[in-house]
């Protein structure tokens, strides 16, 4: 008992006293920079998004006519619009409706794509053959249509626009999350689970769902940056997010073309908004699936 | 091989069928409908009377299921009926739309391809270099743009820096190709973008799987020039994916340009489906959606047939 286990020894080392997640960001930095970055620009985005009352030098809806279309100055970092509403203010309160509408989509879409995977694999046989039938139903029916569909029946506003999103990818993920469900289910444990008596909610809930975490993960954060796109498109086709709330996609729609030449400024600075931000939701996307599965790195 | 294209075939009549019914019945629960939407503007004026003797001239007075076996019916015989909103034959509604829809498709998947295919293999040979890195960021960069703020980008660019835009009118290939092309350039582009950023991402990682394969390392071995064992060796056997991911934007590209057209202003599927849902045009709705279905279920039917054709070992169940 004189030599200390290593173990313990580590344990005496400053390093290992930071908590667990932090040792694993610092490792997640250290050896992908580009998923780091991609990882604080999200954060900058999300601290827009609850801050943007604090953050926003105006009120996004406030109208001035004495400036309106006015070019980027001192006053306006990145110019006015056609009402003399501050394009900055708006496109920070605008990430509040990307957030939200991201989030929630990817969220809702995943999870339950996920579990109709899981149970669609789980079940097997006519059960599995059905829900693969009614998956392609969905799959070949044309996303801007079925979007369009959701808005027609249930109208404009964020709410509609996140459910618009989400069923259209509900296929997208079961079909992933399926296909390694699968294999899960062969598994001993499964069995065993089975054999204690288990339910079958039990089963696919604490046994399976749990064990197909990294296609889940992969697919959710890689739907994050399309809820963002689908939602700046159906905004800019006016299916989305209505007027006068700020959104990305409808700062471009409408008056941003129509002034295009007079003030590029409109049409500029939202668009980049945008690819920014998916640019760094698929950059963090891309290097979490390296770090979680390596297999899966070929896509 | 037969029995499998017959049973490809046999499976895709079950989920036309559905694609058909969800939206015979998404039509139904979405508020309003033509004979409403037409006298909107003079429903004032416009007597109860009026509306039910136009709803009959529609067939919308009739019961839900009659109007839906009807709908079945015509497809069965592959007749559409004519649009609501106009009057004339379906098909003849569609037709150019189509034409012009399917040009940008295949002009996008020209110029993605062309765009990929060398960037992908140079970014998979120089892994981890600087040009591995470029390669990368354009790709990613290229998924995060959204096509339509890329054209909003084009159409600016050309104003400010040539002074220029593009003809406003469609001009059909046939008549006068020059202009054509003028006009239809621009938004292949801005979709080709993304399209070719998608499948550089999948030529490159396919690429980067197979260069690590023994029959690799066996014809380096054998002394064979590079280019061969690109072009025999690695770039046939990676091809599959890369395949794949093609045919499936081109098909999404089919239906999915609305945005793009909206830009450009033009007159193709995804306008005229707009057009259709706001017009409550039940007919013109379910025919397009049926079209978009079915290029998209037939499209995968085909590259399932192509992975036979390209990679023997693959057998038909």
């Amino acid at each position: 008992m004189a030599l200390p286990q290593p173990a313990e020894v580590w344990t005496d080392l400053p390093e290992a006293e930071r908590p667990r997640w932090l040792a694993a960001v610092l490792d997640f930095c250290r050896r992908r920079p580009l998923g780091a970055i991609g990882a604080a620009v999200v954060v900058l985005n999300l601290v827009a998004a609850a801050g943007a009352g604090v953050l926003a030098p105006y009120d996004p809806l406030a109208t001035d006519y004495g400036a309106m279309l006015a070019p980027p100055s001192a006053a306006h970092w990145l110019g006015t619009d056609a009402f003399g509403r501050d394009v900055l203010s708006r496109i920070i309160y605008g990430s509040r409706t990307a957030m939200l509408v991201g989030f929630s989509a990817a969220f809702l879409g995943a999870t339950l794509g996920a579990v109709i995977g899981v149970a669609s694999a789980y079940f097997g046989g006519r059960v599995d053959l059905l829900v693969q039938r009614v998956m392609d139903i969905f799959l070949s029916f044309p996303l801007i249509i079925l979007a369009l569909a959701v808005v027609s029946i249930l109208g404009t506003g964020v709410a509609n626009v996140i459910l618009a999103i989400t069923v259209p990818m509900i296929p997208r993920a079961a079909l992933v999350v399926r296909s390694a469900a699968l294999s899960v289910r062969e598994m001993p444990y499964v069995d065993a689970a089975r054999a204690a008596g288990y339910g079958h909610r039990r089963i696919i809930f604490r046994h399976m769902l749990p064990n197909v975490m990294a296609p889940y993960l992969i697919m959710l954060t890689a739907f994050l940056g399309q809820a963002i796109l689908l939602e700046a498109s159906l905004s800019f086709l006016g299916l989305g997010v209505a007027e006068p709330t700020p959104a990305w996609g409808l700062m471009l729609s409408g008056a941003a073309v129509d002034f295009a030449e007079r003030a590029p400024w409109m049409a500029v600075f939202p668009g980049l908004a945008i690819s920014l931000a998916v640019f760094a939701f698929n950059l963090f996307g891309d290097s979490l699936r390296d770090a979680l599965d390596p297999k899966l790195r070929t896509t | 091989m037969w029995r499998f294209v017959l049973k490809r075939v046999l499976l895709m009549i079950p989920t036309l069928l559905g694609v058909a019914t969800l939206i015979f019945f998404m039509m139904r629960v979405v508020p309003g409908d033509i004979v409403e939407v037409r006298f909107a503007g003079e429903s004032a004026f416009a007597s109860k009377q009026t509306l039910e003797l136009e709803r009959k001239r529609f067939g919308l007075d009739r019961p839900l299921w009659r109007q839906y076996l009807d709908w079945m019916w015509g497809i069965v015989r592959l007749d559409f009926g004519r649009s609501m909103w106009t009057g004339a034959p379906i098909v003849e509604e569609i037709k150019l739309r189509f034409a012009l829809s399917l040009q940008v498709a295949v002009m996008a998947t020209v110029l993605a391809t062309l765009l990929a295919i060398p960037l992908g293999v140079l970014a998979a040979l120089k892994q981890d270099t600087w040009v591995d890195y470029a390669v990368r960021v354009f790709s990613i960069a290229g998924l995060a743009t959204p096509s339509f703020w890329l054209g909003i980008l084009i159409i600016l660019g050309l104003l400010i820096v040539f002074r220029w835009l593009p003809p406003m009118v469609y001009t059909p290939l046939w008549e006068n190709p020059w202009q054509n092309l003028q006009q239809l350039v621009w938004p292949a582009l801005a979709v080709g973008y993304r399209y070719s950023a998608v499948a550089t991402r999948m030529t490159r990682s396919a690429m980067l799987e197979v260069l690590r394969e023994d029959y690799i390392r066996t014809a380096r071995a054998k002394g064979l020039w590079q280019q061969l064992i690109l072009s025999r060796h690695a770039l046939k056997n990676a091809m599959l994916p890369v395949l794949t991911v093609i045919a499936l934007e081109f098909a999404f590209l089919l239906g999915g340009l609305v945005v793009t057209e909206q830009v450009f202003n033009l007159n193709g599927l995804g306008l005229l489906f707009v057009e259709a849902v706001a017009h409550r045009d039940y007919t013109l709705t379910q025919a397009l959606v049926l079209l978009v279905a079915f290029a998209f279920i037939f499209v995968n039917f085909v590259v399932d047939l192509l992975y036979g054709v390209i990679d023997p070992r693959i057998r038909f169940r």
